[in-house]
């Protein structure tokens, strides 16, 4: 058993270069997610686009990201004749499914909110814009926080999947490498590292702004 | 003047809640609206301005219908401050701020306006020293006492209160009925839902007694406690002492 740490020395910029694919494309994913979780739980109750949103979650909670992904990069572009673009695919597939998991906790934080406040907020005038702005949401986000950084953090673990479309990620550096040193334990030791370190930075920080946010 | 006329509410087809209540309140009187559990009072109070909204009759507030057609509610609820049983205060905001912040909205006053009157309207229920504090860290008389400065700072015409007192220890319901009735001597027009007899007695300038969805009977608080008009509100107070 020889380990050959030293080819780190020349591959390891290279492949942790991947990372701000990782961030970059978690980050918009999250972004959209977030936007489409937030619609979806405020017209989920409404009767014909409820219907359809519920379907839409469902759907993407009910089948693997993996096969999501291929289906919307090879299989509709076939069927469509099509040529579609990676990185627009990655980043409305991983948005739709990360709205679909986030839907549903912020239905449960908004619901959540007491009623009793809505009604001080109505009993005194306020718009209702104005109540989802300033009463609704910033408690709401308060309580759905935790379950936005952790879909961040799943997220990051599961955009590893893109590399499959050539996407330039941690994984696909890794393959590149591997073909050029026929090494694959150093490498993949040092990207599960990566991963792990990069998740722990991301709990602190979620857990630091969480604290900022909390006024009890 | 809050002018109620054959006013209806159903929760469902089965939970049929008022039954044709007709009532006029008039400006500057304090009303106290007493009667059992279940009766209506809060549903009532409620329909007066619309969080709930009547299922048939006519709620006149100031000459306009507020329960037909097109209406800015948002303007008559600014005419008409709430108090609640639980308090509702917006938890994420500190006292000052739960009672700026519809001046603010609603008013649109400036924030340093706004944060003024705020003070000056904790500082008049008493909690000048507590205007930096959160609802979490006050007691229940001051969480109520809040509320009441909040609701008065948009310098209401009418104060509706269901039941401000039943959440408080007996001596935070002193403090609070001893706002309330420091109130009802300012010409604002107050209606109280509350089991409070004795405020009842001391400040209303009449009594509502409210049966199963009916106001059974409208009296001076004399005339009530002593003898009242119908046998079910002489049952009723009968039972309460
Ligand atoms: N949102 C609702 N949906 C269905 N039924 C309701 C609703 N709100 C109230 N009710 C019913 O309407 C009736 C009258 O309730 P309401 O709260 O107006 O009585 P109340 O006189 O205020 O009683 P209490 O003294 O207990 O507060 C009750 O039977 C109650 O169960
Ligand atoms: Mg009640």
């Amino acid at each position: 058993m020889t380990f050959h740490f030293e080819i780190l020395g020349t591959w390891g910029p290279f492949i942790l270069e991947g990372l701000w694919v990782v961030l970059g494309l978690s980050l918009v994913s999250a972004f959209i997610g977030v936007a489409i979780g937030l619609v979806c739980a405020f017209l989920k109750k409404k009767k014909i686009i409820g219907t359809f949103l519920s379907f839409y979650i469902d759907f993407f909670r009910g089948t693997p990201v993996f096969v999501q992904l291929y289906f919307v990069y090879f299989g509709l572009p076939a069927l469509m004749g099509l040529a579609v673009d990676k990185w627009w695919v990655s980043i409305i597939v991983f948005g739709l499914n990360s709205g679909a998991y986030l839907a549903e906790i912020m239905r449960a934080g908004i619901e959540g909110i007491d009623k009793g406040q809505i009604e001080a907020a109505k009993a005194l005038g306020v718009m209702q814009k104005d109540i989802i702005k300033d009463i609704i949401l910033p408690q709401a986000i308060r309580s759905i926080l935790p379950a936005i950084i952790n879909e961040f953090i799943a997220l990051t673990k599961e955009t590893s999947v893109v590399s499959v479309l050539g996407i330039n990620d941690l994984m696909k550096r890794y393959s590149f490498v591997v073909a050029k040193t026929y090494s694959p334990f150093e490498p993949l030791l040092m990207i599960m590292v990566t991963y792990y370190i990069l998740n722990k930075i991301l709990s602190f920080i979620g857990s630091m702004i969480e604290r900022k946010l909390k006024y009890d | 003047m809050i002018k109620v006329e054959h006013l209806y509410k159903d929760y469902s087809e089965s939970i049929k809640v008022l039954k044709d209540v007709s009532f006029t309140f008039e400006d500057g009187k304090t009303y106290a609206i007493i009667g059992s559990s279940g009766g209506g009072k809060s549903t009532f109070i409620r329909c007066l301005n619309m969080l709930e909204v009547p299922t048939g009759g006519v709620i006149e507030v100031d000459g306009e219908i507020i329960n037909q057609g097109k209406v800015n509610l948002s303007k008559v609820r600014e005419k008409m401050g709430m108090v609640f049983q639980n308090f509702n205060l917006f938890d994420h905001m500190d006292a000052k701020k739960n009672v700026a912040y519809a001046l603010m909205k609603v008013k649109k006053m400036s924030e340093k306006e706004a944060y003024e009157k705020a003070i000056r309207g904790l500082e008049n229920v008493g909690l000048g020293h507590r205007v930096d504090s959160y609802p979490h860290q006050l007691s229940g008389g001051e969480k109520q006492r809040v509320a009441i400065a909040r609701a008065l700072a948009m310098e209401p015409e009418v104060l509706l209160c269901d039941e401000p007192t039943s959440a408080l220890d007996p001596e935070m319901t002193t403090e609070v009925l001893k706002v309330l009735k420091n109130l009802s001597h300012t010409g604002l027009t107050m209606i109280v839902v509350t089991h409070e007899m004795n405020f009842a007695k001391e400040v209303a300038d009449y009594i509502l007694y409210m049966d199963k969805g009916e106001i059974a009977e409208c009296s001076t608080p004399e005339e009530f406690f002593s003898h009242a008009k119908t046998e079910r509100a002489r049952q009723f107070v009968a039972n309460m002492l």
